[in-house]
């Protein structure tokens, strides 16, 4: 009796996993329309990299704040540390752009594997001052290392093309930026197939009670660990992307407002479901482009705005009517 | 050596009359007010356009702009803050830094990029030499005055029935509520008073930091939370010495190791929140 029912509760899981695992046609169709656009908008090619670039850095965040609710007011850290990595390997000799990619990605996720056990202790608000903390020390570190970073005037460095065939850089924009859409596509495959797999069922219960995923007998602190390391990864990608297709990096990179844009981005697209991170970033850059076009010193005050009037009207009230109309197609909702 | 330690003192002086009042609303309503450096950029612009366009004295400008940073924090308390009491610490972050995004094009906007300066009086700006220790007057005077007015608050805290019923407020605010407090009142007044001393650090600090300009509030949230990470949510005395420290590290860093420069201030705070996650100066049993 009890055999026939765990079988059938066993088939039922199953069942709802395969579900969460299947494409939806709009998923599809974003990724296309992503690819169509590079090729429509040549002449704004460079603002689509722009995007996909800051899109894997919000996919990052997505990662630990949407599918584990831990705050972060320094991911900047490892944006940072993933460019001026790269910038710094191909200043040195290693210009092939995929093996950069891999090297600073890995040096990132090492600095995330090293920092990640002070988010375990203290509140939300010491979790907000560590990162932020580390992000600034970091900074502080490239600025005053002028000898390997190039201090306040940055690096301009050269790239091989990519697979010794693709040239990226300011002769190929749109090499450029289809070597970004690449990129970002392969990790949010992982980061898609991470959120369906147990793992990320896991880390949903941690954000939604942490005493109680403990209780149920998941290690909490190593599963932050292992997705904040992650996350680092992903972050250093993003920052190795945008080293290598723009050619320069500078110190801005580690900025306050780098980890306050990225944050700003996923909200705008809502956290949780890994495609906000990426509209949140188009959402942004095309605002940007847009309002300091007219306005160039002031757009700052409209994103300003913007996050004021999301948090006193809600992000839930907002968001709330589309994410629910998108939560029951997206890959990592959970039928309730 | 001396001097660096009195410029380190009063740099962390100034760093506490900005700072304070952000460390009370943190320990009061728990509340992560990142904008807290705009009412700092609202007193030192008083300051500055009323000495360089109205010609009012330095020191009749300082009254004047506490009062308007303590308007301008009721103001703001009463119409948005309040609403966001209970709200998760990440809206609270958004919001208030969506507030600073905001108020630095305004003050761009009206007055330009150029920083503000504020040129001291004469009897203010020379140096002072002391048994071979050369120090500024303006630091003698940032000393004096900022340690009277920590001095003022914390007997008023600890001696007045106001200050009894903060602390008791900030120790638990519900248990105070309930014992017929009034938190809701005690809260904006605090508000008031802690955006008006940060005004009055803003214009203050405006001649020590080179001017006040647009970017002001961003600079300083940093040094801000580090103040209330250090000096612990709960008090006064806490921030206070925080400041101090914060104040004499960062100066004594720059000069002995310009290598690492800010590094120090930064790997304190890191440190600090590894150890102590409430902070150095909290009882051990908070909440």
């Amino acid at each position: 009796m009890s055999a026939t029912a765990s079988v059938a509760a066993r088939n039922r899981l199953a069942a709802h996993l395969r579900r969460r695992e299947r494409w939806r046609w709009w998923e599809i169709a974003f990724w296309l329309a992503g690819l169509a656009a590079i090729f429509a908008i040549p002449s704004r090619v460079g603002l689509i990299n722009e995007i996909l670039i800051a899109g894997l850095f919000a996919l990052s965040l997505d990662l630990i704040l949407g599918l584990t609710g831990i705050v972060s007011l320094g991911h900047a850290a490892f944006f940072g540390l993933g460019a001026y990595a790269a910038a710094i390997l191909s200043s040195r000799g290693i210009t092939d752009p995929i093996l950069g990619l891999l090297l600073s990605s890995a040096l990132a996720a090492a600095l995330g594997l090293l920092t990640a056990p002070l988010l375990l202790r203290g509140s939300d608000l010491t979790r907000l001052m560590v990162t932020m903390g580390i992000a600034l020390m970091l900074g502080e570190l490239a600025n005053r290392n002028g000898w390997l970073t190039g201090g306040a005037d940055g690096l301009n460095i050269e790239m091989s093309p990519v697979l010794g065939l693709f040239p990226i850089g300011f002769t190929g924009q749109r090499n450029a930026a289809l070597y970004s859409l690449v990129v970002l596509f392969v990790l949010f495959l992982v980061a898609r197939r991470l959120a369906q797999s147990p793992f990320g069922l896991s880390l949903a219960a941690i954000r939604e009670n942490r005493l109680r995923a403990g209780a149920l007998g998941i290690s909490t602190s190593r599963r932050i660990i292992a997705i904040y390391t992650i996350a680092a990864a992903y972050a250093g990608a993003a920052g190795a992307l945008l080293a290598q297709t723009t050619q320069i990096v500078s110190l801005d990179l580690f900025d306050f407002h780098r980890s306050a844009d990225v944050l700003l981005m996923l909200i705008i697209g809502g956290p949780g479901y890994l495609y906000g991170g990426i509209i949140g970033a188009a959402v942004f850059i095309v605002l940007k482009d847009v309002i300091s076009g007219a306005t160039p010193e002031y757009w700052e005050f409209w994103i300003g705005a913007m996050l004021v009037a999301l948090v006193l009207i809600g992000r839930e009230r907002l968001f709330g009517f589309g994410r629910k109309a998108i939560g029951r197609l997206a890959p990592g909702h959970v039928q309730a | 050596m001396l001097t660096i330690l009195l410029d380190g003192v009063a740099y962390g002086m100034l760093l506490f009359l900005l700072a304070c009042g952000l460390s009370v609303t943190l320990g009061l309503m728990n509340f992560i007010n990142l904008a807290h450096g705009v009412f700092g950029m609202i007193g030192g612009y008083a300051t500055a356009l009323l000495m360089n366009r109205a010609g009012v004295p330095f020191l009749a400008t300082l009254p004047i702009a506490f009062l308007l940073a303590a308007l301008a924090g009721i103001i703001l308390e009463r119409t948005l803050y309040r609403r966001l009491y209970g709200a998760s610490p990440l809206d609270q972050v958004l919001f208030t830094i969506g507030l600073v995004f905001m108020a630095m094009p305004i003050a761009n906007y009206f007055l330009g990029d150029q920083p503000q300066q504020v040129h001291l009086p004469p009897w203010l700006s020379g140096r002072l030499e002391f048994q071979g220790v050369g120090i500024g007057v303006y630091r003698l005077f940032l000393i004096g005055v900022c340690g009277a007015i920590a001095a003022a608050l914390q007997i008023f805290l600890v001696k007045t029935r106001f200050g009894a019923q903060l602390r008791a407020a900030v120790d638990d605010a519900r248990v105070a509520s309930g014992l017929g407090i009034n938190v809701d009142r005690l809260f904006a007044i605090t508000f008031a008073v802690g955006s008006g001393l940060a005004g009055l650090g803003g214009a203050l600090a405006a001649d020590v930091v080179g001017g006040i300009d647009p970017a002001f509030p961003l600079k300083f949230i940093v040094m801000f939370l580090i103040v209330v990470t250090i000096g612990g949510s709960n008090g006064i005395l806490g921030a206070f010495v925080g400041a101090l420290l914060l104040g004499v590290l960062d100066v004594a860093g720059k000069y002995y190791v310009p290598s690492i420069g800010a590094f120090i201030i930064y790997f304190v705070m890191v440190l600090t929140l590894i150890l102590r996650p409430q902070g150095l100066f909290a009882r051990g049993d908070a909440r």
